[in-house]
């Protein structure tokens, strides 16, 4: 499976930040680049282990308050992300994972931990958990149709002049100021599981297009039907 | 308990009655809305009902209902036993079943993860079952390093005797403050959740069923009981052969989690075994219901690892329904799915159902799993040739399936 030209996929920390099912979008972008017969190679990096300086497309999930903190402590003093992404890597950054790549975040008793920087904002604990469907349009520049997915957190998330919001939402809270997520460069950070790959497709072929350049289209039969229906089942009449 | 004050007996009668009338408006089995009804009348009521027994609380991610009624089972040898059957495993529902059998001297009480500190420390009972901690309904239920630590803080400077499954290592941590613990093997299928130390976050390294951190002096402790396979060790070295009905190891390890339970009340195992045997199906989970020459036999998976217990048992030689829904009491988030691998799944008839059936057709076709959509249970099941056929759903698509065949099973 190993090759010089498969796709490196790279998961970081399953065993601290993969809680809320975000494995589904480390599955979804292998099944969408095999489908156009892309070769993928998966990493599962341990918060035990260095992250690899040489994948294509990281990705890092949510998880409880403690192992936020210790996976922010642990990709700082590693480094290895920080590299792969100066060097050209992109990233999807899901909830817990979101608020590490800012410059802080809100810990287990709201104290401030600082995140390791990759992205410009700064979260804290906000008053009440936001949990729930959320709908957002995407940010026009990037060509990706209406976000759909679920939330649940109690971050409320500032967003620095270094990055455009990713979306802005219909329904939902997302970062607590009617905006969702957030982009800059090849970095995709957001509050949404579902997993959101899963839930958006297009947000996939957009980190994919990113680490391969221009995607054949595929037959999205599934996914849209959830789509649909997941729409249809959230937004007002 | 029979010396209840005036207040909590009339607080319990009327709490009795809004359940009789529960159940015979159809409303429900009427173990809560008794028990709230006697907890808005007399807010004590359950440290009084409690009063005087001898209590064993049951709580885990999975396995409480079933591990619950082994117990019953069993401790029925030494006398009437009290115990929420049905799941209402709220103060609500412990005050309930509390009511309904004021004289028995035991009780058993399956109680929600959330609620074991509180429902310790009203009821002071002095025997506590902890079985395994998993992800579970994260929109709605705890996160469950944060419940293991309740349950420690729970546990410390109290006189409870503790049966904890030392292969969880979530679980350990959570008992090891307890006055006194018997630690039972009962294994660990699903591991996802515990690679890191509970205790001060560092790796854990496992080799077979041992755990230990690399960074810590954190580790499995030894074992009184182990499950082995079909059988259970002793504390005494003894080799017991789990003769039960119920199917799949996750029922294995409830079993010898129940005989050490029992022991503590000073049963044997070899007078609790025959009862345990005696249990064939718990609330519906594990019973066979038939249509038109189908035989679909229910499993109920609620969480990650449920659903790998359920593959367990599941027959890879018939066909399978599937039934999802993300209901209050299931969760409304569905991306629990992608935690569970389905590709054991592959080679045999799949039908794919529920509320929640699109998310779970997009989980199959990503795993690679051949699978037919269906409008509805009813549907699945008459797309089966004559003949058995396994079904797993979570919480309330079981309960619906149950609903279509009138809660007889």
């Amino acid at each position: 499976m190993q090759s010089e030209s498969a796709l490196r996929l790279v998961w970081i920390y399953p065993d601290l930040l993969s809680t809320y099912g975000d494995q589904g979008n480390v599955l979804v972008l292998e099944q969408r680049a095999r489908r156009r017969g892309i070769d993928v190679e998966i990493v599962h990096v341990r918060s035990a282990d260095p992250v690899p300086e040489s994948g294509d497309i990281y990705l890092i999930g949510g998880g409880e308050d403690r192992p936020q903190i210790l996976g922010a402590e642990r990709l700082r003093r590693d480094g290895g992300l920080q590299r792969a992404i100066a060097r050209g890597a992109a990233l999807l950054a899901v909830c817990a994972g979101y608020q590490i790549m800012g410059s802080s975040f809100g810990g287990d008793e709201g104290q401030p931990v600082a995140g390791i920087g990759l992205l410009d904002i700064s979260s804290v604990r906000g008053q009440a958990r936001a949990v729930g469907e959320l709908v957002a349009e995407v940010d026009a520049t990037l060509n990706v149709p209406t976000l759909t997915g679920f939330e649940n957190h109690m971050g409320v998330t500032q967003l620095g002049p270094d990055v455009r919001p990713l979306s802005r939402t219909l329904v939902g809270i997302g970062n607590g100021d009617g905006t969702e997520g957030c982009h800059s460069g090849r970095i995709v950070g957001t509050y949404l599981h579902g997993p959101a790959l899963a839930r958006n497709p297009g947000l996939a072929d957009l980190l994919l297009g990113w680490a391969t350049g221009p995607l054949a289209p595929l037959d999205d039969g599934w996914f849209d039907r959830l789509r649909e229906e997941r729409l249809a089942a959230v937004l007002p009449r | 308990m029979s010396q209840l004050p005036l207040r909590a007996q009339v607080a319990s009668v009327l709490g009795r009655t809004a359940a009789t009338l529960s159940r015979m408006t159809g409303r429900g089995d009427g173990s809560v809305i008794g028990g709230r009804v006697g907890l808005v009348l007399e807010p004590d009521l359950l440290r009084k009902l409690a009063q005087d027994r001898k209590l064993v609380l049951v709580s885990a991610t999975n396995g409480k209902t079933t591990t619950t009624r082994l117990i019953t089972s069993a401790l029925d040898e030494l006398g009437e036993v009290a115990t929420n059957a049905f799941g209402a495993n709220m103060p609500a529902g412990h005050v309930s079943a509390l009511s309904q059998s004021k004289r028995a001297p035991y009780g058993v009480l399956e109680v929600d993860e959330k609620y074991l500190p509180e429902v310790l420390d009203t009821t002071g009972a002095g025997v506590v079952c902890l079985m395994n901690l998993s992800r579970d309904q994260m929109d709605r239920a705890a996160e469950i390093w944060l419940l293991a630590q309740k349950w420690r803080r729970a546990l410390t400077g109290r006189a409870a005797h503790v049966i904890a499954n030392c292969d969880d290592p979530l679980v350990t941590w959570a008992a090891t403050t307890a006055a006194e613990v018997t630690w039972v093997a009962a294994g660990q299928r699903w591991k996802e959740d515990s690679w890191c130390c509970p205790e001060c976050g560092g790796p854990l390294d496992r080799k077979d069923s041992d755990w230990a951190c690399r960074e810590c002096t954190f580790h499995r402790p030894e074992p009184h009981w182990v499950l082995d396979d079909d059988a259970v060790i002793d504390p005494r070295g003894q080799r017991l052969r789990l003769d039960i009905q119920l199917p799949g190891l996750a029922n294995r390890a409830n079993a010898a989690m129940a005989l050490a339970v029992v022991e503590v009340f000073g049963l044997p195992a070899e007078r609790a075994l025959p009862r345990l045997s005696e249990v064939r199906s718990v609330a519906g989970r594990y019973t066979t219901v038939e249509r038109e020459g189908r035989q679909a036999r229910l499993l109920l998976a609620k969480n990650p690892a449920g659903w790998l217990e359920a593959f367990d048992v599941a027959d890879p030689a018939l066909p399978i329904i599937l039934s999802v829904n993300a209901q209050g009491p299931d969760g409304r988030d569905t991306s629990w799915l992608w935690d569970v691998d389905y590709r054991i799944l592959g080679g045999r008839p799949v039908y794919v159902t529920g509320e929640r059936r699109l998310d779970l057709a997009l989980r199959l076709d990503v795993a690679g799993v051949p699978f037919q959509l269906t409008g509805g249970f009813n549907e699945a099941l008459a797309a089966q040739p004559p003949g058995k056929v396994d079904v797993i759903a979570n919480y309330t698509a079981f309960q619906q399936i149950r609903a279509e065949f009138g809660r007889a099973v």
